[in-house]
């Protein structure tokens, strides 16, 4: 089958890529334009390490269609950090030891951006429940409850 | 051990070295290496839990386009037929539900998965053997028919492949001394590590017969001498390199795609890929034992024990290797008793073979037998923590398993309990609480070091045990304090086979201890280096020179007009005094200190639903000293949320053809962020005398006492007990409907 050339927008940059019409999104962004930082923990939609913004809107990438990014501004765990250096979600994963392997980190704070970005002030449940399509078998979700919270205050100060 | 000296970098927080990559996603895992030229492998698996293997037909495969390799058992040479070997692709019998079968290379992942379809397999379907009592029973199938229990050949063969006992004392006597006796049969299922990184590896071998292996795994010399011996290669024709690791827990102490790319990459002269599904991963990887455990426990009114028994059964899988030995050695270790019996069974049946999980074997056995000091306590009206302080496990006591205790913390985590205001708080309305004792042993073994000093002064560490959740940071903390230089001059590599000196797997809780002692012994090489250089460059004798914050100065004393070298001094100046500065070394780690811990949690238990909500958890536990305390309470707060996990939601289910129905993260359900309450954490440090900085092994330990301490909650809140895990909505409406008609 022939490949489909998808034009699209990867961390507001332009990004063409061509794929097979069965490729996931995260393939795509894995293998044909060698993003790597977004996981593949599952394949099924249950872990989140594959989470990435599809026009502000938190997807997992493993279950949209590369083709399906046509015309679509995609942002991943490699656009997360601003131009002067880490996005305080990353810098307060880092204060926090809210990681342990590393693996859900990429998911979780794309997970976590997309939160903040509509939650200003979330209260830890509301936390809790954005965060529970990433999975982590390291930490227990302490540590990444916490850092949120302060990232959270950090944002708003 | 150094006295509580006035430590300066151990016992901070500082960033780890590896966090910007971590959080940026720049850290390369498993599944993220690319090659030229790279195929891409996959492999078919086992629909039966237990067939002989009639015929395998690769042809169909083979004449599709874009395959270039397919291969199975009997492409693998002979001598790679033992139970690894027999593990990673089958021969003339399939032994559980995903076993390896064969395997194909392409040129996308996508052909190759279509190829797998192609592969024309015949087989013989057998009865399976899907549980400890179905494979004790008489009559019952064979998983092996050349099996016997402990290798002893004059018995009939048998579904247990080994059985070990540990006693003292005369426990009938005891029992006939006690005034309550406890008995009860406890069942905990089968789990998975649930790693979020899926298995991965790429392989290339040259046509000089040296291969390279890049691959996430706890131990790439563990990597390199399994994947020789089932390829029967010489261990140093082979170069493991370790990405990052997403996760292990045990699950990545073994190895299953290795030796399948790399044999592949022989037949075709290319790179091959091979990442496994999540499916594959919980058909084919890991899990740990589900078990069958027998606990009976006497004590006097006063609540003196007076003995105690445990009788254990674990599913080894397919192949023998259940952790009865950590389960035998765990099960009473809290406790100073005259009298005890301990039997462990590692029980062969038709599903994967078991792989090391956190504590390995150590939550089932002990589950059972925190459960019956649960039932003892409320038997004889005691605190459940002044029970356990009665009998409890000191300096002095002599272990179940031989050796002496030295300084242990578990009296001083009980007092902590006590002492605690999450204890000392009442339990929720209508809810329970429970409460249970952990321990690990932890273990040392061997690990290499370097010490390497740039120009500028700058510090390299140079180790060989992946870093699977922060030990880099505690490695540059412990070279800080020992060269007495800022953290932030240190940076720590977990280097390949051929990069770095051998080390044992990541495991058993050794990293920090004994490769962080190597780190340690490797610094102090650098030192006494320091020393003389500074000596030569003073016209001294080296013993009269010291190290003092990081500097070499004259000792005390010495008549000597000079000023203090830094390391970067003395680094700078290096090629005149005897060139570059390498410090190293290399250990056999002994006296790694038992770790013990006490956890409790409250729960409230919805009765229309059977559901259990945690609303609170408690873990205290002896670190000896916490090097990194953010990363040691990480540890007590994942290894706690695993061991819930465990206890409410987690279990392989099978069904009566021995598939298994549940193998994704969406059917078996691990917690998550929603399903939590914050995990308080409280660190007692006892210090370990064997080690510089007092360290224990802290990784095992957190994941033993929640099963039991859950178990217990539930107890308090429902007013019965449920005997068996996981306390799954299911099961707990089941029961209470039960108690209610009963």
């Amino acid at each position: 089958m022939a490949k489909v050339h998808v034009t699209t927008s990867v961390n507001n940059q332009p990004q063409e890529f061509l794929c097979e019409p069965q490729e996931s999104l995260l393939n795509c962004l894995r293998d044909e334009i060698n993003l790597t930082g977004t996981k593949e923990g599952c394949a099924t939609g249950d872990c989140g390490a594959c989470s990435v913004l599809v026009d502000g809107r938190l997807v997992c990438s493993c279950l949209m269609l590369g083709v399906e990014a046509e015309g679509k501004e995609v942002t991943t765990i490699e656009g997360i950090a601003e131009p002067d250096g880490l996005h305080v979600i990353q810098q307060k994963f880092l204060e926090h030891a809210a990681l342990q392997c590393g693996i859900c980190t990429p998911g979780f704070i794309v997970a976590a951006k997309a939160l903040l970005d509509k939650h200003k002030d979330p209260d830890e449940e509301t936390i809790r429940y954005w965060l529970a399509g990433n999975l982590c078998r390291c930490t227990g979700y302490d540590k990444i409850i916490r850092a949120v919270q302060d990232a959270a205050k950090e944002l708003a100060a | 051990m150094a006295e509580a000296v006035d430590l300066k970098a151990i016992g901070t927080r500082p960033i780890r070295p590896d966090g910007i990559e971590k959080v940026t996603g720049r850290a390369n895992f498993g599944a993220d290496l690319n090659l030229p030229g790279m195929l891409h492998g996959k492999i078919l698996r086992s629909p039966h839990a237990h067939a002989r293997i009639k015929s395998i037909d690769v042809s169909r495969a083979l004449a599709l386009d874009g395959v270039i390799s397919a291969v199975s058992g009997k492409d693998f040479p002979e001598k790679s037929g033992n139970d690894l070997g027999v593990n990673i692709i089958a021969r003339d019998k399939v032994l559980y539900d995903g076993h390896a079968v064969a395997a194909v290379a392409a040129t996308s992942a996508f052909v190759a998965e279509q190829a797998l379809a192609l592969i024309d397999v015949e087989y013989e379907v057998l009865e399976p053997v899907l549980s400890i009592d179905q494979a004790l029973s008489d009559n019952a199938p064979l998983v092996n028919e050349n099996n016997h229990t402990n290798g002893d050949t004059s018995k009939p063969a048998s579904n247990v492949a080994a059985y070990q006992i540990m006693s003292r004392g005369d426990v009938e006597k005891g029992f006939a001394e006690a005034d309550v006796i406890i008995e009860g049969e406890y069942r905990v299922p089968t789990a998975h590590q649930g790693y979020i990184e899926p298995h991965a590896c790429t392989a290339a071998m040259n046509e000089d017969g040296r291969g390279t292996i890049w691959c996430s795994t706890q131990g790439q010399f563990d990597v390199r001498s399994n994947t020789a011996a089932v390829l029967d290669k010489a261990v140093s024709s082979i170069r493991v390199i370790p990405s990052e690791i997403g996760g292990g827990f045990g699950g990545k102490t073994t190895i299953y795609l290795e030796p399948v790319a790399l044999h592949m990459s022989e037949l075709t002269g290319r790179p091959v890929k091979m990442v496994m599904s999540r499916e594959e991963v919980f058909r084919a990887t890991g899990p740990t034992s589900a078990t069958l455990c027998r606990a009976k426990v006497g004590a006097k009114k006063d609540g003196t024990i007076t003995a105690a028994t445990a009788w254990l059964a674990y599913e080894a899988g397919a192949f023998p290797g259940a952790p009865i030995g950590p389960g035998c050695m765990s099960v009473l270790a809290p406790y100073d008793l005259d009298n005890f019996k301990i039997e462990g069974n590692d029980v062969l049946v038709n599903k994967p073979k078991v792989c090391a999980y956190r504590a390995p074997g150590a939550p089932q056995s002990m589950h059972a037998m925190e459960c019956a000091i649960d039932e003892l306590a409320r038997e004889l009206d005691m605190d459940p923590i002044d029970l356990r302080m009665k009998n409890c496990s000191d300096e002095g006591t002599v272990a179940p398993y031989g050796p002496t205790f030295p300084p242990i913390g578990l009296k001083a985590c009980l007092e902590a309990t006590k002492a605690h205001p999450n204890y000392q708080k009442a339990k929720p309305e209508n809810g329970g609480r429970g409460i249970a004792v952990g321990f690990w042993f932890n273990i040392g073994m061997q690990s290499s070091a370097e010490v390497r000093i740039a120009e500028n002064g700058g510090v390299t560490i140079m180790e060989g045990s992946p870093d699977i959740g922060g030990s880099r940071a505690s490695m540059c903390l412990m070279a800080s304090e020992t060269l007495g230089i800022p953290y932030e001059q240190i940076n720590a590599h977990v280097g390949d086979t051929e990069g770095t000196g051998y080390c044992n797997t990541t495991g058993g809780s050794r990293t920090t201890f004994a490769t962080g002692m190597a780190v340690i012994q490797a610094c102090e090489d650098i030192i006494a280096q320091c020393k003389q250089r500074a000596a030569l460059t003073w016209d001294l004798d080296v013993d009269q020179v010291d190290w003092e914050d990081g500097q070499a100065v004259p000792k005390p004393g010495v008549n000597a007009d000079v000023s203090p070298l830094s390391l970067a001094d003395i680094a700078r100046s290096a090629g005149r005094t005897g060139g570059p500065l390498l410090g190293r070394a290399s250990l056999n780690a002994q006296g790694a200190g038992a770790s013990f811990s006490v956890n409790w949690t409250d729960v409230k238990v919805d009765k229309e639903t059977g559901r259990i909500d945690v609303k609170a958890f408690t873990a205290i536990q002896d670190a000896g000293k916490a090097i990194h305390p953010a990363y040691v309470e990480g540890q007590m707060q994942g290894g706690a949320v695993q061991g819930l996990g465990w206890a409410l939601n987690e279990e392989y289910i099978y069904n009566d053809d021995g598939i298994m129905e549940n193998a994704g993260f969406l059917d078996y359900r691990i917690p998550v962020a929603s399903d939590m309450p914050m995990i308080d954490t409280q660190i007692v440090e006892v210090p370990n005398p064997s080690h510089p900085y007092g360290v224990r092994g802290v990784g095992e330990t957190p994941i033993v006492a929640p099963l039991a301490a859950t178990s217990n909650a539930v107890r308090d809140a429902l007013g019965f007990r449920i005997y068996d895990l996981p306390l799954s909505p299911p099961r707990v409406l089941e029961a209470i409907d039960e108690q209610e008609n009963a």
